[in-house]
């Protein structure tokens, strides 16, 4: 009987401790406005995982699963420039500079910076980004804006094109991570 | 029963400590999706004769097709340039899977309304299919003045049609060949020895040559009968060209006329007599209909 109550309480114990948040409908939209054409894309479908314990967070995003207004377009940008047969996925994979400073057992919004290796069209570069970390109840959402410069991802604007694609454009990611129950 | 409990508890422990360290990335799962080929060509029409392609959900392309006259005309006519006919269209995706169309060319002076139905699409992954099949019928309406208005004419003279079942293989990204039996009918024909149905097999194909141009060939095997006997298999060659809105295609070709009855059936230009010229179409795209992840 011991055993089972020490097994049960050691159970619970890390449960408590190990707290992961996870969600497979993140959003991340893109933008970039150029002299001939605003571009935007929409993606519904955004993994993102992160571990309270450790501060690790990651992102999983299926290329094709972006959506544009003009389907041209969509056809175009994985095609063409994302070649999302070859590179179907873009990853993040990272952490939160310091973990500490966001108290998953309190709600409120923390600011946080995060670090890691960001994949995308088979290219793979370290950033350093800021985001905010919203704590509401037994979820966290996630919230941030950076700008992705094509050129570093080998991501190549064909000289016709030029004015109608910036060669930064703004990303934004908006995930609600809910905890996962195990 | 104790040495048990702590055996099976040490256990799971071990299990749920393996499982911290687990890549987070496993919480995703790995579903397996079904994974279509898409843009197998870059615009309906491979050249003159219908690709898989439909156009897009929602979408409204506004086509100008364009055909000069004959290189063999010589320097009086520029080399056929003088001489044009045209044909403006409009298409429209009405679902992912049925496309719509309306046209008229100068050609004859005839009108075009034709659907085409996408029945199966070529997939891998958890759904595996090699080819895309598509469906497509035309019904086209000359409104050339009668030849002879003393004689009985009847409306339904003026009409011709097509039917082919289109089937295509993206083979890779560069390589797709497409395959689309089919034939034309003619409510009227001029004597009795034409045939008012012609059983085609047309052979296409494209290559890209770089992500944004690819170069396109179309060849109409007629099966043997008059037509194969007294008319040309229409050959025509061209190339895609993207310019991000739109889609350009230029070509080379020995067939009259824009329409399936006239560059399949009626074709009497013959490449080794420089019987061709030069042509283009062009597509505008139209967003009538916004997709969902935008309107929600």
């Amino acid at each position: 009987m011991k055993q089972l109550l020490l097994f049960g309480l050691l159970i619970i114990g890390y449960q408590a401790f190990a707290q992961k948040y996870v969600t497979k409908n993140g959003k991340i939209r893109f933008y970039s406005e150029a002299p001939a054409e605003n571009i935007e894309a929409i993606n519904n479908q955004v993994n993102c995982a992160l571990d309270a314990e450790t501060g690790n967070l990651v992102y999983k995003v299926l290329i094709k699963s972006f959506v544009f207004e003009k389907a041209l377009m969509q056809e175009h940008f994985n095609e063409n420039y994302m070649e999302s047969d070859k590179f179907p996925n873009a990853t993040f994979s990272g952490n939160l500079v310091d973990k500490a400073s966001i108290n998953y057992t309190k709600n409120g919004a923390y600011t946080c910076k995060i670090k890691g290796v960001m994949t995308i069209h088979g290219v793979s570069k370290d950033i350093e980004e800021e985001g905010t970390f919203t704590v509401e109840g037994k979820s966290v959402s996630g919230h941030s804006v950076f700008m992705v410069k094509l050129a570093d991802y080998n991501i190549k604007i064909p000289g016709t094109v030029v004015d109608n694609i910036s060669e930064t454009i703004e990303v934004t990611v908006d995930v609600k991570l809910d905890e996962l129950v195990k | 029963m104790k040495h048990f409990l702590l055996n099976v508890s040490v256990a799971l422990l071990c299990a749920l400590n393996l499982q911290a360290q687990d890549d987070l990335f496993d919480l995703f799962g790995e579903e397996e999706t079904i994974d279509y080929a898409t843009a197998s060509f870059k615009a309906t029409r491979i050249v003159l004769g219908q690709s898989v392609e439909n156009p897009k959900n929602g979408n409204l392309n506004f086509m100008i097709q364009h055909q000069f006259g004959d290189f063999n005309t010589g320097a009086y006519e520029v080399w056929g340039l003088d001489q044009a006919s045209i044909r403006l269209g409009f298409e429209y995706g009405v679902n992912d899977w049925i496309g719509v169309g309306l046209g008229r060319s100068s050609y004859n002076k005839t009108f075009d309304g034709y659907t085409k139905i996408r029945m199966i699409r070529q997939s891998k992954g958890k759904k595996v299919f090699p080819v895309t099949i598509s469906y497509f019928g035309g019904m086209y309406y000359n409104s050339l003045k009668w030849e002879d208005p003393e004689r009985d004419n009847y409306e339904s003279s003026r009409l011709s049609y097509c039917n082919q079942i289109l089937i295509a293989r993206k083979f890779s990204d560069r390589l797709t060949l497409q395959i689309s039996p089919g034939f034309i009918h003619r409510n009227l024909v001029a004597t009795e020895e034409i045939e008012h149905d012609v059983f085609t097999l047309p052979v296409a194909g494209r290559v890209k040559l770089s992500q944004r141009i690819s170069l396109n060939v179309e060849y109409y095997f007629i099966f043997p009968g008059y037509t194969a006997d007294n008319f040309e298999p229409a050959l025509n060659v061209g190339f895609d060209i993207e310019t991000g809105g739109h889609v350009f295609q230029v070509y080379i070709s020995n067939a009259r006329g824009m329409q399936e009855p006239y560059f399949i059936a009626e074709n009497t230009g013959k490449w080794e007599e420089g019987q061709i010229h030069l042509a283009f179409n062009l597509y505008r795209t139209f967003v009538l209909k916004r997709p969902k992840t935008f309107t929600e």
